[in-house]
């Protein structure tokens, strides 16, 4: 293809040859984010590092000390206890609901298809935003959701500033929020199956729960999988929503990872935890991207050769 | 299907009306809590009969608040222009960034090409946290902690990635062929870029920004961290004003509603490309 490019002259004053390119194109974009890997790096130091903005002096290598504590650290526990709750319970809920959404509005009908649009709203809004709408609503004094839970007979149901039903309050949130973003994927999903089976398990009279765990849910498999990894990440280092509401109290209720590190780094300025921290979360996600890549890419091609 | 019978119906239309309930209804209410005054706000039982009053958005808008206790200064406007700017220039820069890249990742199957893409993806999903923590750092020795360049940069790892992988896409469903048949007649890459592949992937193009914008105008933690005050976009900004003005509850609705706004917006006009551009063109719309 080079030689007959070259028969005629380009219009253009000065040629980049043609193996050097794409990487021409794709440098720009590299050379921002790769800026991002420097600090990455420090990050990893630190970790290793007793390092306390208040005692820069004492600022030494540690080596696996910050980690080594974590064991004997009921914090850290509290922690990795919470987020895996946070992000179990997140997830669990969303998915159930998302299917259950989406199996309501699979049929192609003007109302399914502007509700599926509607429900896409909660997604669209920043999740610190949703935190502060719900914050209002669940305000002791004027919130309408307290309001509702004292008709129940719940008075003075504390919501997010009790411990014991702060998780529940940030939990509700994440699925205000979030829940739509399974939905959507998983409706993709099903009103891209092809029709065929489900044709033909008419026709014998298959019963309609055998057909949906043994032909529908097996197909959406994929599109589950893919869906659930991807939450999965982002609900494991949830901030927005968990700091906007509560800033991770009452007390240490909803420390999660990055909450913690973001408390230990400007609260107790203890910079070398903070870091540990942030590794450990970097090496779960890490893990969980890889499983989520290869599913995705599986998907992606599917979208693309029915394209 | 067909086979439906009035109690599954019913039961259906019950579900359907819940789900709509649940998430309608948090936006429905601040949307009426933003025009009432603190008075019919804190009145029991809520009410949804209330004279309305534009005094919240003015007080934003003006950004002067009379109170009881004297006048308030509300910045809240600041943060509204620091959102758009901060969003606009973001999505700019990774357009003009990403969409060559995006091209080359289409068109040439180069040695590491796969990898250098995965690793741009990868940056969407590590903690955030890990690398703007040292960065405030970083940010102070560069001069940059106090800028809107320092940030727009920051939020090259929201945009870029979601434009790359999105509008890759849209470059590969473009045939190679009709690219070849242009080149062969003598047109150099550059006008081929420009001329087919560019005007063929520009829905998918404005799509992904549109996505981005989305993404970059909800961004809360990269602000949170490394923007001072005055550079701070609605969603850090709002917070504030909740500490700050602790008990103008209409205000504090009212400015939600202005950020949520262009974004609510922008989602439904793009809506057709957001099933794709949310799973990084994993699952076609």
């Amino acid at each position: 293809m080079a030689s007959t490019a070259t028969l005629r002259k380009p219009v253009s004053g000065f040629r980049i040859s043609r193996k050097m390119l794409p990487y021409v194109l794709s440098l720009p974009a590299l050379l921002v984010c790769i800026g991002i890997l420097i600090p990455f790096i420090t990050a990893v130091i630190y970790s290793f590092q007793r390092y306390r903005l208040s005692q820069p002096w004492a600022r030494q290598f540690n080596w696996g000390e910050n980690y080594l504590n974590f064991f004997t650290d009921p914090a850290f526990w509290n922690t990795l206890k919470v987020s895996l709750l946070y992000a179990g319970i997140t997830v669990t809920l969303e998915l159930l609901l998302g299917l259950g959404i989406a199996l309501l509005l699979q049929r192609r009908s003007t109302v399914n298809n502007f509700i599926s649009i509607m429900l896409l709203l909660p997604l669209m809004i920043a999740p610190a935003l949703a935190a502060l709408m719900w914050k209002l609503m669940t305000n002791p004094s004027f919130g309408i959701l307290s309001y509702l839970a004292s008709l129940i007979g719940l008075h003075d149901f504390r919501w997010a500033s009790s411990p014991s039903t702060a998780l529940l309050t940030v939990v509700l949130v994440d699925i205000w929020v979030y829940t739509p973003f399974i939905m959507i994927l998983l409706l993709a999903g099903l009103r891209s199956l092809p029709t065929q089976p489900f044709e033909a398990a008419a026709l014998d009279g298959v019963p309609r729960t055998f057909v949906f765990f043994r032909i529908t849910l097996p197909m959406l498999t994929p599109y589950i999988l893919t869906a659930t990894l991807f939450r999965l990440l982002d609900s494991i280092q949830q901030f927005d929503i968990i700091y906007a509401m509560t800033q991770g109290g009452p007390g240490n209720t909803l420390t999660v990872f990055q909450v913690e590190a973001y408390l230990n780094f400007f609260q107790s300025t203890n910079v070398g935890r903070s870091a540990a921290l942030m590794v450990i979360l970097w090496a779960i996600t890490y893990f969980l991207s890889n499983i989520f890549i290869k599913n995705w890419l599986r998907l992606r091609e599917r979208a693309r050769g029915e394209a | 299907m067909e086979t439906t019978s009035t109690l599954e119906k019913t039961l259906r239309l019950i579900a359907l009306t819940l789900v709509v309930v649940f998430f309608m209804f948090p936006i429905f209410w601040i949307f009426l809590m933003s025009f009432q005054t603190n008075e019919t706000i804190l009145a029991i039982p809520p009410s949804v009969i209330f004279t309305p009053t534009l005094s919240n958005y003015a007080a934003l808008i003006t950004g002067k608040l009379t109170t009881a206790a004297g006048t308030l200064d509300i910045a809240f406007m600041r943060n509204l222009m620091n959102s758009i700017f901060l969003s606009v220039t973001s999505v700019a820069i990774a357009l003009v960034l990403g969409v060559p890249a995006a091209y080359a990742f289409a068109r040439h199957k180069f040695k590491g090409s796969e990898d250098i893409a995965f690793t741009l993806l990868s940056f969407r999903f590590a903690p955030p946290l890990l690398v703007l923590l040292p960065l405030t750092q970083y940010f102070q020795w560069l001069g940059l902690s106090d800028t809107y360049f320092g940030l727009i940069w920051v939020y090259q790892l929201i945009c870029l990635p979601l434009i790359l992988w999105i509008v890759r896409g849209y470059f590969e469903d473009i045939s190679a062929d009709v690219e070849y048949a242009y080149r062969i007649a003598g047109h150099s890459w550059f006008a081929t870029f420009r001329k087919i592949a560019l005007p063929l992937a520009g829905p998918g193009i404005a799509a992904a920004g549109l996505l981005a914008f989305i993404f970059a105008w909800n961004n809360f933690v990269f602000a949170l961290v490394l923007a001072s005050a005055d550079k701070q976009p609605v969603t850090v900004g709002a917070l504030a004003f909740v500490t700050s003005s602790g008990i103008q509850y209409g205000q504090i609705a009212s400015a939600i509603v202005l950020s949520v706004t262009p974004t609510l917006a922008l989602a439904l006009y793009a809506q057709r490309y957001l099933v794709e551009g949310l799973s990084l063109g994993a699952v076609k719309g």
